[in-house]
């Protein structure tokens, strides 16, 4: 085993990394490690590019003035930074990578179930990804991720159809890998992993691709509506063509609401495994931990209205949609109450994983309590459009999913890669990346109930904003300093890290059980399962060093 | 209104701080206390019953206090008085255009006077916007093809922001204006100056100069509904249903005439989609609501609600019942002259 060897260069075993060479080994790979590598690579690609616009962006409001660049290109920064980072980084980003890797192997299965269909929505969403960059370079959208029509539809002359494809097309990548999860997790699990010994990742994620599935499809027929009505002028949302636009906002809505819980949901899974490793313990309340996840699932396709309290619905539906807002709130608020209550009498250590999992724990209580704000009626309507649910969904979908992804990088690094970050830098970043969120996001809930609206541009007419934004773009720059670290110490450490043991966590969970990196079918022999998820109180027991000081 | 968000606001600001400070605080304590010390043992928790239940219980009733309390609030949001003022809002990409009853006209900013209520209604002749004053913690979309109503009542004199919050384009930023609200002489001396005489007389002399006269006669032998009080008042369509003759009926009916004829009258009448103007049909509608003089029906409340689906605004509706139990026109008029 490479654990006894602390040297450099290890005898390596054969594993998923070193068996193959060579570029055609690795495109036409169907093994679901190397599928996740393909999409750790491509994602992090579009997670910069996503990030310099959001750079441009908070440059421009540095200023009340609309100074560094003109409104159109201000209007499409600002439009591309929410489609890249949401469909082509947070949608993918756990699922895709994290989930790619780890769902097979927690579960003990040798691959996913299609794995050549996985294959398939790694090259989807490459598809998706090179028509929207096409789509950037020869103009891009300026209509907000959103795609509000009538604007859409009749009024831009931007590359809505373009940019409305790629997604299309990258949304049935989304779909295929939930499938892909469902039937891997229904039909794949090892002998004795029964669903209550499933690590509440693999619940996050069964939850995940329940929504993938589901929604998904709603999102690829309304892109069709709008470019049906922007190419052909069939009246569909544009009521000077007999539509309605509020019809488009609910479609819109009945998908991109509950993709917000593509986004937390696996960053969820993630912080939970964190959280019982370096606490040593099992997780407090696993069933409604689990469940709770479901019902996420279930509720959060029942409250897409809540984005259109002033969009023009009656106040009955309203008063429906908001109660609902505030019982899919529960799930989330009792998934929170079980992660502190799992500290509790834990044995807690404070490496980098579970420093990002401390970080997630402020920054989504944060933006689901800011959420009981705007899920009031009376408040939305002063609050909404306004920077303040900019900051909120930041928190949500930043603090939370992105600090939960990094986190669980972290955390399965030395599984992926076979090597060990080097953790001070590690801590470093969650530090820089802790304080440089809270810089950037937390002003902009004072500016939003201030009433600066948000996708402005220009605010010379309300200079008192300036003190604010100037907090945030200096925030931003920290942030952006917190994320090229451990993309740099990642790379480092691929050449110059430690060689990892199998399990440098001596954490619970099958993936510790093969090697670093794991062979291309996972285990030497299939695993079963006879213990208990987060059996950390056997792990702990016969502590190598100590216990033969004890006898 | 600002006061009911604000108190709300501030309601919401203690109960969810001393909800993250409990989570922050339990965390951090046991984050300290029971760091990893060598030798010692995390003691394992199956979970608790009792406990998953408290922490359901006591965060839904706190829940359902806010959600309670936001829809009162919401409520008074969304219905108007019956008294309001009323002022009719356009929109288009990226400018407001304001038309007072008393036909006062203006960009970009609204004069009011401070202490009346103000209902605005507002369409959009283009894309959606929303009409956004932050200081009086009111916001509406503005929609292209039907009306939407917001209404507020300022308390005190001064300019104030108003914004477009739903994104509508390249000047988005731009389209920003003032709310003046002025002392009730000052509010005078400036709609005394430079009107064009009322809306509801504008919208009688294109209601006769689009020949609407011909058939829409104040008798009953016209080829079609006489209009003499018919605002607000429940209308029997040809397919059964039965609709309340809001503003929103008015234009849909103007505009789309077969999409809800009136039971006992033939499809004759032709479109009026893209001849007149948004403000035309803004006239024409406050003509119609100043002929409807008569009060309704005790039964036009109960029949507000089978409006159609697609009528988003039921609720403005039943207010619209009550409120032109005293059209403001007919005062204004004389004002004016």
């Amino acid at each position: 085993m490479s654990m006894a060897t602390a040297i450099p260069q290890p005898v390596e075993r054969e594993n998923y990394l070193n068996k193959e060479y060579g570029v055609w080994s690795w495109l036409l790979t169907t093994d679901h490690k190397r599928i996740a590598l393909l999409y750790l690579i491509s994602i992090t690609f579009f997670f910069f590019i996503g990030g310099f616009f959001a750079l441009l962006i908070r440059l421009e409001l540095l200023t009340p003035a609309g100074d560094l660049v003109q409104a159109d290109t201000y209007n499409k920064l600002f439009t591309m930074h929410g489609m890249v980072m949401i469909f082509f980084f947070l949608i993918p980003s756990i699922p895709a990578v994290l989930g790619n890797f780890l769902v097979p192997l927690m579960i003990g299965a040798k691959d996913l179930a299609f794995p050549r269909i996985n294959l398939l929505s790694w090259y989807l969403y490459i598809i998706g990804g090179v028509m929207m960059l096409h789509c950037m370079l020869t103009g891009g959208v300026d209509t907000g991720w959103t795609f509000y029509a009538p604007f859409s539809t009749s009024f831009t002359n931007t590359k809505i159809v373009e940019a409305g494809l790629a997604i299309f097309v990258a949304g049935f990548s989304s779909i295929l890998t939930g499938l892909n999860f469902v039937v891997t997790i229904h039909r794949m699990r090892a002998p004795g992993m029964t669903w209550s010994r499933l690590p509440l990742f693999i619940w996050a994620h069964y939850a995940t691709s329940i929504i993938q599935l589901l929604g998904t499809p709603v999102v690829a027929v309304t892109i069709v509506l709008v470019a049906a009505e922007r190419a052909l002028h069939l009246g569909i949302f544009d009521p000077k063509l007999g539509g309605d636009p509020l019809l488009f906002q609910h479609l819109f809505w009945f998908y991109s609401h509950p993709a917000v819980y593509i986004m937390i949901l696996p960053s969820m899974g993630v912080v939970t495994e964190i959280i019982a490793c370096f606490s040593r313990k099992r997780i407090f309340g696993y069933h409604f931990v689990a469940f709770s996840s479901i019902a996420i699932a279930v509720f959060g396709f029942l409250v897409w209205a809540h984005h259109m309290f002033v969009a023009g619905i009656s106040v009955y539906s309203a008063l429906v949609f908001s109660f609902l807002s505030y019982a899919v709130a529960l799930p989330s608020a009792i998934k929170v109450f079980n992660w502190t209550a799992t500290l509790y009498k834990g044995s807690i250590h404070y490496d980098a994983p579970m420093l990002y999992a401390f970080g997630f724990l402020g920054l989504f209580t944060i933006g689901g309590l800011t959420g009981l704000f705007l899920s009031a009626l009376g408040i939305n309507v002063h609050v909404t459009d306004t920077y303040f649910v900019v900051a909120h969904f930041h928190y949500i979908m930043v603090g939370g999913a992105v600090m939960g992804y990094l986190g669980g990088m972290h955390f399965w690094w030395p599984k992926i890669s076979g090597r060990l970050y080097p953790e001070g830098w590690a801590r470093l970043a969650a530090l820089i990346v802790f304080i440089g969120f809270n810089l950037t996001f937390f002003p902009q809930f004072v500016l939003g109930y201030m009433g600066m609206p948000r996708r402005y541009y220009d605010y010379s007419h309300m200079p008192e904003f300036q003190v604010l934004n100037v907090l945030s773009t200096a925030g931003a720059t920290v942030l952006g300093v917190g994320y090229l670290l451990p993309m740099v110490y990642f790379l480092w450490s691929m050449r110059y890290g430690k060689p990892a043991s199998d399990n440098p966590w001596n954490a619970a969970g099958l993936e510790w059980k093969t090697a670093s990196p794991p062979p291309t079918f996972n285990f030497d022999e299939e695993p079963v399962v006879t213990w208990e998820a987060y059996n950390y109180e056997e792990l702990d027991a016969p502590h190598s060093e100590e216990v033969p000081v004890a006898r | 209104m600002a006061a009911h968000v604000d108190a709300l606001y501030i309601f919401l600001l203690i109960v969810t701080g001393m909800m993250a400070l409990l989570v922050f605080v339990l965390v951090i304590f046991f984050a300290a206390r029971f760091r990893h010390r060598p030798g010692v043992r995390a003691e394992q928790i199956e979970g608790s019953t009792a406990l998953e239940i408290t922490w359901s219980a006591i965060p839904f009733a706190i829940f359902m206090v806010i959600f309670a309390w936001g829809a009162v609030v919401y409520f008074k949001e969304r219905t108007p008085p019956a008294d309001a003022t009323e002022v009719y809002v356009v929109a288009k990409q990226w400018m407001w255009k304001v038309e007072h009853a008393e036909g006062q006209r203006e960009i970009n900013e609204l004069h009011v006077p401070v202490g009346r209520d103000v209902k605005l209604i507002m369409t959009s002749q283009d894309v959606i916007h929303s009409f956004y004053i932050p200081a009086f913690r009111i916001k509406q979309d503005v929609l292209p093809g039907r009306y939407t109503v917001e209404w507020f009542r300022a308390t005190k004199p001064g300019v104030y922001h108003l914004f477009c919050a739903e994104y509508c384009g390249t000047q988005h930023s731009g389209m920003v204006g003032s709310i003046i609200v002025q002392e009730p002489a000052q509010y005078e001396a400036w709609m005394n100056g430079g009107s064009t005489g009322p809306l509801s007389a504008t919208g009688e002399k294109i209601f006769s100069e689009l020949g609407c006269v011909t058939c829409h006669r104040s008798d009953t032998q016209g080829r079609g509904p006489n209009l003499q009080g018919v605002f607000g008042k429940p209308v029997q369509l040809e397919d059964g249903r039965t609709v309340t003759a809001d503003e929103n009926y008015l234009r849909e009916c103007i505009l789309d005439p077969g999409a809800k004829r009136v039971k006992g009258f033939q499809p004759i009448m032709p479109t009026f989609q893209g001849l007149v103007s948004e403000e035309q049909v803004n006239a024409l509608v406050a003509y119609i609501k100043s002929i409807s003089a008569a009060k309704p029906a005790a039964g036009a409340k109960t029949n507000a609600s089978f409006a159609t689906p697609r009528d988003p605004n039921q609720i403005q509706a039943q207010a619209d019942v009550k409120a032109q139990a005293q059209p403001n026109a007919q005062p204004n008029r004389s004002q004016v002259q």
